[in-house]
Protein backbone atom coordinates (compact mmCIF):
# COMPACT_ATOMS: atom_id res chain seq x y z
CA UNK A 1 0.00 0.00 0.00
CA UNK A 2 1.68 3.35 -0.92
CA UNK A 3 1.28 6.10 1.38
CA UNK A 4 -0.81 8.48 1.96
CA UNK A 5 1.64 11.38 1.18
CA UNK A 6 4.96 10.38 -0.82
CA UNK A 7 7.28 13.41 -2.32
CA UNK A 8 10.20 12.80 -4.15
CA UNK A 9 13.21 15.18 -5.38
CA UNK A 10 10.50 18.09 -5.52
CA UNK A 11 11.75 21.79 -6.90
CA UNK A 12 9.61 24.32 -7.32
CA UNK A 13 11.05 27.43 -8.80
CA UNK A 14 9.58 30.93 -8.55
CA UNK A 15 12.09 32.42 -11.33
CA UNK A 16 15.38 32.87 -9.86
CA UNK A 17 13.82 31.54 -6.12
CA UNK A 18 14.31 28.01 -5.24
CA UNK A 19 11.23 27.43 -3.02
CA UNK A 20 11.93 24.17 -2.82
CA UNK A 21 15.62 22.04 -3.90
CA UNK A 22 14.90 18.34 -4.01
CA UNK A 23 12.44 17.24 -1.48
CA UNK A 24 11.72 14.04 -0.34
CA UNK A 25 9.15 13.22 2.34
CA UNK A 26 6.35 10.45 2.99
CA UNK A 27 3.27 10.49 5.39
CA UNK A 28 2.25 7.20 6.36
CA UNK A 29 -1.39 5.77 6.70
CA UNK A 30 -2.83 7.37 10.25
CA UNK A 31 0.56 9.19 10.84
CA UNK A 32 0.67 12.50 12.06
CA UNK A 33 3.60 14.62 10.85
CA UNK A 34 4.29 18.21 11.93
CA UNK A 35 6.16 20.24 9.00
CA UNK A 36 8.26 23.25 10.62
CA UNK A 37 11.09 25.70 9.60
CA UNK A 38 10.99 29.54 9.42
CA UNK A 39 9.11 32.27 6.87
CA UNK A 40 10.36 30.76 3.52
CA UNK A 41 11.56 27.61 3.96
CA UNK A 42 9.04 25.97 1.36
CA UNK A 43 6.32 24.77 3.89
CA UNK A 44 3.69 26.23 2.09
CA UNK A 45 4.71 25.47 -1.17
CA UNK A 46 5.29 21.55 -0.50
CA UNK A 47 1.54 22.11 1.15
CA UNK A 48 -0.01 23.39 -1.99
CA UNK A 49 2.20 21.05 -4.54
CA UNK A 50 0.48 18.16 -2.58
CA UNK A 51 -2.71 19.67 -3.33
CA UNK A 52 -2.31 20.34 -7.18
CA UNK A 53 -2.04 24.22 -6.33
CA UNK A 54 1.12 24.83 -7.54
CA UNK A 55 3.00 22.36 -10.08
CA UNK A 56 6.37 21.08 -9.30
CA UNK A 57 9.27 22.54 -11.54
CA UNK A 58 10.32 18.67 -10.89
CA UNK A 59 9.84 16.02 -8.83
CA UNK A 60 6.50 14.12 -8.04
CA UNK A 61 4.35 14.20 -5.44
CA UNK A 62 1.47 11.54 -5.08
CA UNK A 63 -1.24 11.45 -2.73
CA UNK A 64 -3.25 7.88 -1.73
CA UNK A 65 -1.12 6.73 -4.45
CA UNK A 66 -2.36 8.99 -6.93
CA UNK A 67 -0.30 11.95 -9.10
CA UNK A 68 -0.90 15.37 -6.96
CA UNK A 69 -3.41 17.50 -8.79
CA UNK A 70 -5.26 14.49 -10.03
CA UNK A 71 -8.94 14.41 -9.70
CA UNK A 72 -8.39 10.79 -7.38
CA UNK A 73 -5.65 12.66 -5.42
CA UNK A 74 -8.04 15.80 -5.01
CA UNK A 75 -10.83 13.34 -4.04
CA UNK A 76 -8.66 11.58 -0.92
CA UNK A 77 -7.51 15.32 0.44
CA UNK A 78 -8.60 17.91 2.79
CA UNK A 79 -7.04 21.02 2.54
CA UNK A 80 -6.68 23.94 4.84
CA UNK A 81 -4.83 27.05 3.48
CA UNK A 82 -3.10 29.20 5.80
CA UNK A 83 -4.57 32.27 4.22
CA UNK A 84 -8.17 31.58 3.54
CA UNK A 85 -11.48 33.11 3.14
CA UNK A 86 -15.02 32.11 2.72
CA UNK A 87 -17.96 33.82 1.55
CA UNK A 88 -19.35 35.97 3.62
CA UNK A 89 -22.97 35.05 2.85
CA UNK A 90 -22.60 32.03 3.50
CA UNK A 91 -23.62 30.51 7.46
CA UNK A 92 -21.53 27.10 8.72
CA UNK A 93 -24.03 24.83 7.27
CA UNK A 94 -24.45 26.04 4.01
CA UNK A 95 -20.76 26.49 3.52
CA UNK A 96 -20.42 22.88 4.78
CA UNK A 97 -23.17 22.09 2.08
CA UNK A 98 -21.54 23.57 -0.80
CA UNK A 99 -18.60 21.80 0.07
CA UNK A 100 -20.47 18.30 0.50
CA UNK A 101 -21.77 19.08 -2.93
CA UNK A 102 -18.14 19.72 -4.20
CA UNK A 103 -16.57 16.99 -2.68
CA UNK A 104 -19.42 14.77 -3.72
CA UNK A 105 -19.95 14.08 -0.12
CA UNK A 106 -23.34 11.91 0.91
CA UNK A 107 -23.33 12.68 4.27
CA UNK A 108 -25.54 14.97 4.13
CA UNK A 109 -26.96 16.93 7.44
CA UNK A 110 -25.75 14.04 9.90
CA UNK A 111 -21.89 14.91 8.38
CA UNK A 112 -22.64 18.68 8.97
CA UNK A 113 -23.62 17.96 12.01
CA UNK A 114 -20.95 16.10 13.48
CA UNK A 115 -18.39 18.33 11.92
CA UNK A 116 -19.28 21.48 13.53
CA UNK A 117 -19.71 19.59 16.43
CA UNK A 118 -16.72 18.10 16.16
CA UNK A 119 -14.88 21.96 16.27
CA UNK A 120 -17.30 23.45 18.70
CA UNK A 121 -19.64 25.27 16.10
CA UNK A 122 -22.80 23.64 16.56
CA UNK A 123 -24.39 26.83 18.20
CA UNK A 124 -23.48 29.03 15.29
CA UNK A 125 -24.57 26.41 12.55
CA UNK A 126 -26.69 29.46 11.05
CA UNK A 127 -24.36 32.05 11.59
CA UNK A 128 -23.18 33.62 8.63
CA UNK A 129 -19.17 33.49 8.26
CA UNK A 130 -18.37 37.36 7.90
CA UNK A 131 -20.52 37.79 11.62
CA UNK A 132 -17.76 35.12 13.02
CA UNK A 133 -14.67 35.31 14.75
CA UNK A 134 -11.54 35.02 12.85
CA UNK A 135 -10.88 31.59 15.22
CA UNK A 136 -14.49 30.60 14.81
CA UNK A 137 -13.64 31.05 10.70
CA UNK A 138 -10.62 28.72 11.23
CA UNK A 139 -12.16 26.44 13.01
CA UNK A 140 -14.93 26.12 10.30
CA UNK A 141 -12.20 26.22 7.97
CA UNK A 142 -10.77 22.41 9.80
CA UNK A 143 -14.46 21.52 9.52
CA UNK A 144 -14.22 22.33 5.43
CA UNK A 145 -11.40 20.52 4.85
CA UNK A 146 -12.94 17.42 6.78
CA UNK A 147 -15.89 17.22 4.77
CA UNK A 148 -16.32 14.04 2.71
CA UNK A 149 -14.11 12.07 5.31
CA UNK A 150 -10.83 12.76 3.40
CA UNK A 151 -8.32 10.32 3.54
CA UNK A 152 -5.01 12.56 4.06
CA UNK A 153 -5.71 16.05 5.46
CA UNK A 154 -3.16 18.91 4.65
CA UNK A 155 -3.69 21.64 7.48
CA UNK A 156 -1.53 25.13 6.89
CA UNK A 157 -1.26 26.91 10.21
CA UNK A 158 -4.62 25.63 11.06
CA UNK A 159 -4.38 27.47 14.94
CA UNK A 160 -2.93 30.53 13.93
CA UNK A 161 -5.69 33.07 15.13
CA UNK A 162 -6.97 30.88 17.72
CA UNK A 163 -6.61 31.33 21.70
CA UNK A 164 -5.40 28.60 23.63
CA UNK A 165 -8.82 26.94 24.53
CA UNK A 166 -9.48 26.72 20.25
CA UNK A 167 -5.74 25.00 19.85
CA UNK A 168 -6.96 22.80 22.43
CA UNK A 169 -9.99 21.91 20.74
CA UNK A 170 -7.29 21.41 17.64
CA UNK A 171 -5.15 19.57 19.37
CA UNK A 172 -7.93 17.29 20.73
CA UNK A 173 -9.28 16.91 17.26
CA UNK A 174 -6.27 15.93 15.34
CA UNK A 175 -5.27 13.30 18.40
CA UNK A 176 -8.82 11.83 16.95
CA UNK A 177 -8.49 11.73 13.43
CA UNK A 178 -5.47 9.76 14.18
CA UNK A 179 -7.42 7.14 15.71
CA UNK A 180 -9.66 7.42 12.44
CA UNK A 181 -6.37 6.48 10.79
CA UNK A 182 -6.12 9.70 9.05
CA UNK A 183 -3.20 10.79 8.08
CA UNK A 184 -2.23 14.64 8.75
CA UNK A 185 0.82 17.14 6.94
CA UNK A 186 0.58 19.71 9.93
CA UNK A 187 2.24 22.70 8.80
CA UNK A 188 2.56 24.93 11.91
CA UNK A 189 5.05 27.46 13.94
CA UNK A 190 3.79 26.18 17.05
CA UNK A 191 6.48 24.05 18.09
CA UNK A 192 4.71 23.02 21.91
CA UNK A 193 1.99 21.71 20.04
CA UNK A 194 3.48 20.04 16.87
CA UNK A 195 5.37 18.42 19.49
CA UNK A 196 2.67 17.57 21.98
CA UNK A 197 0.93 16.02 19.18
CA UNK A 198 2.37 14.82 15.95
CA UNK A 199 4.48 11.18 15.59
CA UNK A 200 7.15 12.69 13.51
CA UNK A 201 8.54 15.78 12.72
CA UNK A 202 10.28 17.39 9.72
CA UNK A 203 12.30 20.60 9.41
CA UNK A 204 12.93 22.05 6.31
CA UNK A 205 14.83 25.20 5.85
CA UNK A 206 15.96 26.95 2.58
CA UNK A 207 13.81 24.46 0.21
CA UNK A 208 15.58 21.45 1.52
CA UNK A 209 14.72 18.78 4.67
CA UNK A 210 17.12 19.38 7.21
CA UNK A 211 16.06 16.88 10.13
CA UNK A 212 13.58 14.27 10.42
CA UNK A 213 12.20 12.23 13.44
CA UNK A 214 10.03 11.51 15.81
CA UNK A 215 9.94 14.41 18.74
CA UNK A 216 11.61 11.64 21.40
CA UNK A 217 14.50 10.70 19.02
CA UNK A 218 15.23 13.82 17.94
CA UNK A 219 15.30 15.09 21.53
CA UNK A 220 18.88 14.58 23.64
CA UNK A 221 19.84 14.36 26.93
CA UNK A 222 20.94 17.54 28.46
CA UNK A 223 21.46 16.30 31.77
CA UNK A 224 19.93 15.67 35.40
CA UNK A 225 18.29 18.16 38.03
CA UNK A 226 18.74 17.21 41.82
CA UNK A 227 16.61 19.99 44.20
CA UNK A 228 18.91 19.61 47.66
CA UNK A 229 18.81 21.70 51.06
CA UNK A 230 21.96 23.91 48.99
CA UNK A 231 19.70 24.94 45.58
CA UNK A 232 19.59 23.54 42.62
CA UNK A 233 22.52 21.53 41.51
CA UNK A 234 23.01 20.62 37.78
CA UNK A 235 24.78 17.18 36.15
CA UNK A 236 24.93 18.74 32.72
CA UNK A 237 26.60 15.37 31.23
CA UNK A 238 24.77 13.00 33.00
CA UNK A 239 21.94 10.95 32.06
CA UNK A 240 18.43 8.87 32.52
CA UNK A 241 21.05 5.82 34.21
CA UNK A 242 23.34 7.79 36.30
CA UNK A 243 19.84 9.58 38.42
CA UNK A 244 19.94 6.42 40.65
CA UNK A 245 23.20 6.90 41.45
CA UNK A 246 23.85 10.58 41.57
CA UNK A 247 20.98 10.23 44.44
CA UNK A 248 22.51 7.95 46.17
CA UNK A 249 25.60 9.57 46.65
CA UNK A 250 24.19 12.73 47.51
CA UNK A 251 22.18 10.94 50.62
CA UNK A 252 25.20 9.12 51.70
CA UNK A 253 27.02 12.24 52.09
CA UNK A 254 24.21 13.64 54.45
CA UNK A 255 22.57 15.98 52.23
CA UNK A 256 18.56 15.61 51.51
CA UNK A 257 17.61 14.92 48.01
CA UNK A 258 13.98 17.04 47.45
CA UNK A 259 13.40 15.91 44.35
CA UNK A 260 15.33 14.97 40.65
CA UNK A 261 14.45 15.64 37.02
CA UNK A 262 16.26 13.97 33.86
CA UNK A 263 16.52 16.83 31.18
CA UNK A 264 15.85 16.57 27.60
CA UNK A 265 16.05 19.12 24.83
CA UNK A 266 12.64 20.48 23.66
CA UNK A 267 11.43 20.13 20.32
CA UNK A 268 12.32 24.14 20.58
CA UNK A 269 15.85 23.58 21.23
CA UNK A 270 16.03 21.02 18.44
CA UNK A 271 14.62 23.10 15.27
CA UNK A 272 16.46 26.34 16.79
CA UNK A 273 19.69 24.04 16.87
CA UNK A 274 18.75 22.86 13.19
CA UNK A 275 18.35 26.09 11.85
CA UNK A 276 20.68 28.14 13.31
CA UNK A 277 23.46 25.06 12.58
CA UNK A 278 22.17 25.06 9.26
CA UNK A 279 22.20 28.86 8.84
CA UNK A 280 25.46 29.48 10.15
CA UNK B 1 -20.71 25.33 -8.62
CA UNK B 2 -22.86 27.26 -11.29
CA UNK B 3 -25.36 27.92 -8.08
CA UNK B 4 -22.54 29.13 -5.99
CA UNK B 5 -21.04 32.03 -9.15
CA UNK B 6 -24.93 33.03 -9.56
CA UNK B 7 -25.35 33.73 -5.08
CA UNK B 8 -21.93 35.66 -5.29
CA UNK B 9 -23.04 37.53 -8.54
CA UNK B 10 -26.56 38.76 -7.11
CA UNK B 11 -24.75 39.31 -3.66
CA UNK B 12 -22.31 41.73 -5.03
CA UNK B 13 -23.84 45.49 -4.40
CA UNK B 14 -22.41 45.86 -8.24
CA UNK B 15 -25.58 44.37 -9.23
CA UNK B 16 -27.67 46.23 -6.92
CA UNK B 17 -26.12 49.68 -7.92
CA UNK B 18 -26.59 48.97 -11.74
CA UNK B 19 -30.19 48.04 -10.73
CA UNK B 20 -30.43 51.77 -9.97
CA UNK B 21 -28.81 52.88 -12.74
CA UNK B 22 -30.78 50.79 -14.86
CA UNK B 23 -34.37 52.40 -13.46
CA UNK B 24 -32.57 55.82 -14.26
CA UNK B 25 -31.67 55.34 -17.29
CA UNK B 26 -35.39 54.17 -18.27
CA UNK B 27 -36.55 56.99 -16.81
CA UNK B 28 -34.56 59.12 -19.12
CA UNK B 29 -35.03 57.07 -22.63
CA UNK B 30 -38.90 57.33 -21.99
CA UNK B 31 -38.36 61.46 -21.24
CA UNK B 32 -36.15 61.60 -24.60
CA UNK B 33 -38.65 59.46 -26.58
CA UNK B 34 -41.66 61.64 -25.03
CA UNK B 35 -39.90 64.97 -26.05
CA UNK B 36 -37.85 63.74 -29.07
CA UNK B 37 -41.32 62.45 -30.54
CA UNK B 38 -43.46 65.69 -29.55
CA UNK B 39 -41.02 67.69 -31.32
CA UNK B 40 -40.27 66.28 -34.29
CA UNK B 41 -44.32 67.06 -35.58
CA UNK B 42 -43.42 70.20 -35.62
CA UNK B 43 -39.42 70.09 -37.21
CA UNK B 44 -39.98 70.21 -41.08
CA UNK B 45 -37.91 66.89 -42.08
CA UNK B 46 -35.24 67.72 -45.05
CA UNK B 47 -36.27 66.17 -48.15
CA UNK B 48 -36.94 62.24 -48.25
CA UNK B 49 -36.41 61.58 -44.67
CA UNK B 50 -38.58 59.82 -42.82
CA UNK B 51 -38.64 61.86 -39.31
CA UNK B 52 -40.40 59.26 -36.79
CA UNK B 53 -38.34 56.29 -38.63
CA UNK B 54 -35.61 58.57 -37.99
CA UNK B 55 -35.80 59.52 -34.47
CA UNK B 56 -37.08 56.40 -33.34
CA UNK B 57 -34.08 54.10 -34.97
CA UNK B 58 -31.65 56.80 -33.41
CA UNK B 59 -33.29 56.58 -29.82
CA UNK B 60 -33.25 52.83 -30.07
CA UNK B 61 -29.65 52.99 -31.14
CA UNK B 62 -28.59 55.17 -27.96
CA UNK B 63 -30.23 52.70 -25.92
CA UNK B 64 -29.06 49.97 -27.55
CA UNK B 65 -25.74 51.37 -26.60
CA UNK B 66 -26.42 52.23 -23.44
CA UNK B 67 -28.10 48.79 -22.71
CA UNK B 68 -24.64 47.27 -24.39
CA UNK B 69 -22.32 49.54 -21.26
CA UNK B 70 -24.32 48.70 -18.40
CA UNK B 71 -24.61 44.83 -19.47
CA UNK B 72 -20.70 45.31 -20.01
CA UNK B 73 -20.23 47.40 -16.62
CA UNK B 74 -22.58 43.85 -14.70
CA UNK B 75 -20.42 41.25 -16.69
CA UNK B 76 -16.91 42.97 -15.86
CA UNK B 77 -17.34 43.48 -12.07
CA UNK B 78 -18.42 40.52 -11.68
CA UNK B 79 -15.66 38.62 -13.07
CA UNK B 80 -12.96 40.92 -13.10
CA UNK B 81 -11.34 39.48 -10.00
CA UNK B 82 -12.69 35.93 -10.70
CA UNK B 83 -9.07 33.80 -10.75
CA UNK B 84 -6.51 35.88 -9.48
CA UNK B 85 -8.28 38.60 -7.30
CA UNK B 86 -10.12 35.45 -5.63
CA UNK B 87 -6.79 33.91 -5.41
CA UNK B 88 -5.05 36.48 -3.72
CA UNK B 89 -7.91 36.71 -1.16
CA UNK B 90 -7.69 32.72 -0.40
CA UNK B 91 -11.20 32.44 -1.87
CA UNK B 92 -10.36 30.32 -4.60
CA UNK B 93 -8.08 27.29 -3.04
CA UNK B 94 -11.00 25.93 -1.33
CA UNK B 95 -12.88 25.89 -4.09
CA UNK B 96 -9.73 24.48 -6.51
CA UNK B 97 -9.02 21.68 -3.99
CA UNK B 98 -12.31 20.18 -4.75
CA UNK B 99 -12.53 17.23 -7.53
CA UNK B 100 -14.81 19.45 -9.64
CA UNK B 101 -11.47 20.54 -11.65
CA UNK B 102 -10.43 24.15 -12.90
CA UNK B 103 -11.87 24.05 -16.23
CA UNK B 104 -15.33 23.11 -14.56
CA UNK B 105 -15.30 26.01 -12.39
CA UNK B 106 -14.07 28.63 -14.74
CA UNK B 107 -17.13 27.78 -16.76
CA UNK B 108 -19.12 27.92 -13.59
CA UNK B 109 -18.23 31.24 -12.93
CA UNK B 110 -18.87 32.32 -17.00
CA UNK B 111 -22.30 30.77 -16.74
CA UNK B 112 -22.83 32.19 -13.34
CA UNK B 113 -22.22 35.85 -14.92
CA UNK B 114 -23.79 35.26 -18.14
CA UNK B 115 -27.09 33.83 -16.26
CA UNK B 116 -27.41 37.15 -14.73
CA UNK B 117 -26.12 39.43 -17.47
CA UNK B 118 -28.23 38.00 -20.70
CA UNK B 119 -31.31 38.50 -18.54
CA UNK B 120 -30.39 41.64 -17.49
CA UNK B 121 -29.47 43.03 -21.17
CA UNK B 122 -32.85 41.32 -22.74
CA UNK B 123 -35.11 43.15 -19.74
CA UNK B 124 -33.60 46.29 -20.57
CA UNK B 125 -33.48 46.20 -24.32
CA UNK B 126 -36.90 44.79 -24.47
CA UNK B 127 -38.02 47.95 -21.96
CA UNK B 128 -36.03 50.37 -24.62
CA UNK B 129 -37.92 48.77 -27.34
CA UNK B 130 -41.14 49.25 -25.90
CA UNK B 131 -40.52 52.87 -24.67
CA UNK B 132 -39.97 53.79 -28.33
CA UNK B 133 -42.82 51.81 -29.47
CA UNK B 134 -45.35 53.12 -26.98
CA UNK B 135 -44.00 56.73 -26.65
CA UNK B 136 -43.33 57.42 -30.42
CA UNK B 137 -45.34 54.19 -32.23
CA UNK B 138 -42.44 53.52 -33.80
CA UNK B 139 -41.09 49.91 -33.85
CA UNK B 140 -37.64 48.24 -35.30
CA UNK B 141 -37.75 45.85 -38.03
CA UNK B 142 -35.95 43.22 -36.01
CA UNK B 143 -37.59 43.16 -32.24
CA UNK B 144 -35.36 40.34 -30.54
CA UNK B 145 -32.08 39.69 -32.85
CA UNK B 146 -30.56 42.55 -31.78
CA UNK B 147 -31.51 42.15 -28.25
CA UNK B 148 -30.21 38.43 -28.52
CA UNK B 149 -26.61 39.97 -30.50
CA UNK B 150 -26.32 42.98 -27.10
CA UNK B 151 -26.66 40.08 -24.85
CA UNK B 152 -23.73 37.65 -27.17
CA UNK B 153 -21.91 40.89 -27.24
CA UNK B 154 -21.94 41.11 -22.94
CA UNK B 155 -21.31 37.03 -23.00
CA UNK B 156 -18.46 37.46 -25.01
CA UNK B 157 -17.30 40.58 -22.66
CA UNK B 158 -17.72 38.52 -19.58
CA UNK B 159 -15.48 35.85 -21.38
CA UNK B 160 -12.74 38.13 -22.22
CA UNK B 161 -13.18 39.33 -18.80
CA UNK B 162 -12.28 36.09 -16.91
CA UNK B 163 -9.18 35.41 -19.51
CA UNK B 164 -8.12 38.81 -17.84
CA UNK B 165 -8.45 37.55 -14.69
CA UNK B 166 -6.18 34.43 -14.77
CA UNK B 167 -3.23 36.67 -15.28
CA UNK B 168 -3.80 40.37 -13.78
CA UNK B 169 -5.29 41.69 -10.45
CA UNK B 170 -8.95 42.88 -10.16
CA UNK B 171 -7.97 46.49 -10.83
CA UNK B 172 -5.92 46.31 -13.78
CA UNK B 173 -8.43 43.36 -15.55
CA UNK B 174 -10.96 45.79 -14.79
CA UNK B 175 -9.55 48.63 -16.12
CA UNK B 176 -8.01 46.85 -19.27
CA UNK B 177 -11.58 45.54 -19.75
CA UNK B 178 -13.16 48.92 -20.19
CA UNK B 179 -10.18 49.84 -22.37
CA UNK B 180 -10.89 47.54 -24.98
CA UNK B 181 -14.36 47.72 -24.91
CA UNK B 182 -13.78 51.43 -24.95
CA UNK B 183 -11.71 50.25 -28.19
CA UNK B 184 -14.39 48.67 -29.94
CA UNK B 185 -16.74 51.54 -29.42
CA UNK B 186 -13.76 53.70 -31.00
CA UNK B 187 -13.76 51.42 -33.91
CA UNK B 188 -17.21 51.26 -34.62
CA UNK B 189 -17.42 55.14 -34.21
CA UNK B 190 -14.50 55.00 -37.25
CA UNK B 191 -16.01 52.86 -39.22
CA UNK B 192 -19.15 55.04 -39.44
CA UNK B 193 -16.98 57.87 -40.16
CA UNK B 194 -15.33 56.25 -42.67
CA UNK B 195 -18.50 55.24 -44.53
CA UNK B 196 -19.74 58.58 -44.38
CA UNK B 197 -16.12 59.38 -45.80
CA UNK B 198 -16.04 56.97 -48.24
CA UNK B 199 -12.42 56.32 -46.73
CA UNK B 200 -11.37 52.85 -47.73
CA UNK B 201 -8.29 52.89 -45.01
CA UNK B 202 -11.11 53.88 -41.70
CA UNK B 203 -13.55 51.48 -43.64
CA UNK B 204 -10.96 48.58 -43.64
CA UNK B 205 -9.40 49.29 -40.16
CA UNK B 206 -13.21 49.37 -38.26
CA UNK B 207 -13.64 45.88 -40.17
CA UNK B 208 -10.56 44.37 -38.47
CA UNK B 209 -11.39 45.83 -35.55
CA UNK B 210 -14.98 44.76 -35.70
CA UNK B 211 -12.98 40.85 -36.30
CA UNK B 212 -10.64 41.37 -33.53
CA UNK B 213 -13.09 42.69 -31.04
CA UNK B 214 -16.54 40.93 -32.29
CA UNK B 215 -18.71 42.37 -29.25
CA UNK B 216 -19.03 45.95 -31.43
CA UNK B 217 -19.42 43.63 -34.37
CA UNK B 218 -22.59 42.52 -32.82
CA UNK B 219 -23.90 45.73 -31.39
CA UNK B 220 -23.44 46.84 -35.16
CA UNK B 221 -25.16 43.73 -36.29
CA UNK B 222 -27.93 45.03 -34.06
CA UNK B 223 -27.99 48.39 -34.98
CA UNK B 224 -28.32 47.19 -38.85
CA UNK B 225 -31.33 45.04 -37.60
CA UNK B 226 -33.52 47.69 -36.46
CA UNK B 227 -33.89 49.21 -39.68
CA UNK B 228 -32.99 46.10 -42.40
CA UNK B 229 -36.26 47.10 -44.10
CA UNK B 230 -35.54 50.74 -44.03
CA UNK B 231 -34.78 52.44 -47.17
CA UNK B 232 -34.20 55.56 -49.35
CA UNK B 233 -32.80 58.71 -48.30
CA UNK B 234 -33.65 57.62 -44.80
CA UNK B 235 -32.12 54.69 -44.77
CA UNK B 236 -28.68 56.22 -46.05
CA UNK B 237 -29.39 58.61 -43.37
CA UNK B 238 -29.27 56.23 -40.53
CA UNK B 239 -26.59 54.10 -42.08
CA UNK B 240 -24.00 57.07 -41.59
CA UNK B 241 -25.10 56.82 -37.88
CA UNK B 242 -23.88 56.62 -35.18
CA UNK B 243 -26.62 55.14 -34.10
CA UNK B 244 -29.84 54.08 -35.48
CA UNK B 245 -28.04 51.83 -38.51
CA UNK B 246 -25.39 50.26 -39.53
CA UNK B 247 -23.29 48.52 -42.96
CA UNK B 248 -21.82 45.64 -40.99
CA UNK B 249 -22.71 42.25 -39.84
CA UNK B 250 -24.67 39.23 -41.26
CA UNK B 251 -24.13 35.53 -40.26
CA UNK B 252 -20.53 35.71 -40.65
CA UNK B 253 -20.50 38.18 -37.90
CA UNK B 254 -22.59 35.97 -35.19
CA UNK B 255 -20.89 32.69 -36.38
CA UNK B 256 -17.47 34.20 -35.77
CA UNK B 257 -18.65 35.61 -32.39
CA UNK B 258 -19.28 32.45 -31.33
CA UNK B 259 -15.93 30.58 -32.67
CA UNK B 260 -14.14 33.37 -31.04
CA UNK B 261 -16.21 32.68 -27.58
CA UNK B 262 -14.93 29.67 -28.08
CA UNK B 263 -11.17 30.29 -28.12
CA UNK B 264 -11.34 32.60 -25.69
CA UNK B 265 -12.93 30.07 -23.54
CA UNK B 266 -9.96 27.69 -24.38
CA UNK B 267 -7.17 30.08 -23.80
CA UNK B 268 -8.73 30.61 -19.90
CA UNK B 269 -9.24 27.31 -19.31
CA UNK B 270 -5.62 26.54 -20.60
CA UNK B 271 -3.63 29.21 -18.38
CA UNK B 272 -5.58 28.50 -15.44
CA UNK B 273 -4.96 25.19 -16.35
CA UNK B 274 -1.28 26.12 -15.60
CA UNK B 275 -1.27 28.93 -12.94
CA UNK B 276 -0.05 28.31 -9.32
CA UNK B 277 -2.74 29.79 -7.00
Amino acid sequence: MPPALAARGLVKRYGSIEALAGVDLDVDRGELVGLLGPNGAGKSTLVKIACGLVRASSGAAEVDGAPAGSPAARAALGYLAELFRFPGWYSADELLALHQRLASSEGGERERSELLELVDLTAARDRRVEEMSKGMQQRLGIAQALVGSPRVLLLDEPTSALDPVGRRTVRTLLEELRARGISVLLNSHLLSEVELVCDRVVILLGGRVVTAGRPSELARPRGVEVDTDGGTRVYPDAGRDDAARIVAELVAAGEPVYGVRVLRSSLEDVYLEAVEGESS
Amino acid sequence: MVGYALREALRRKVFAVVLVLTVVFLLLNWLANHYAFRDVQDVGAPLGVDPITFVGATLLGLAMFGTLFLGVVLAVFLTLGAIRGDAERGLLQPLVVRPLGRAQLLLARWVGAVAVCVPYVLVVYAGAVLETGLVGHWWPDAKVVPGLELAGGVALVAAMSLLGSVFLTATANGIAVFMIFGAGLVAGLLGTVGHALNSTTLKHAAEIAAWVLPFEALYQDGLRGLTANVTGITGFVLELGPFGGAYTGGTAVRVWSLAYLGIVGALAVVAFARRDL
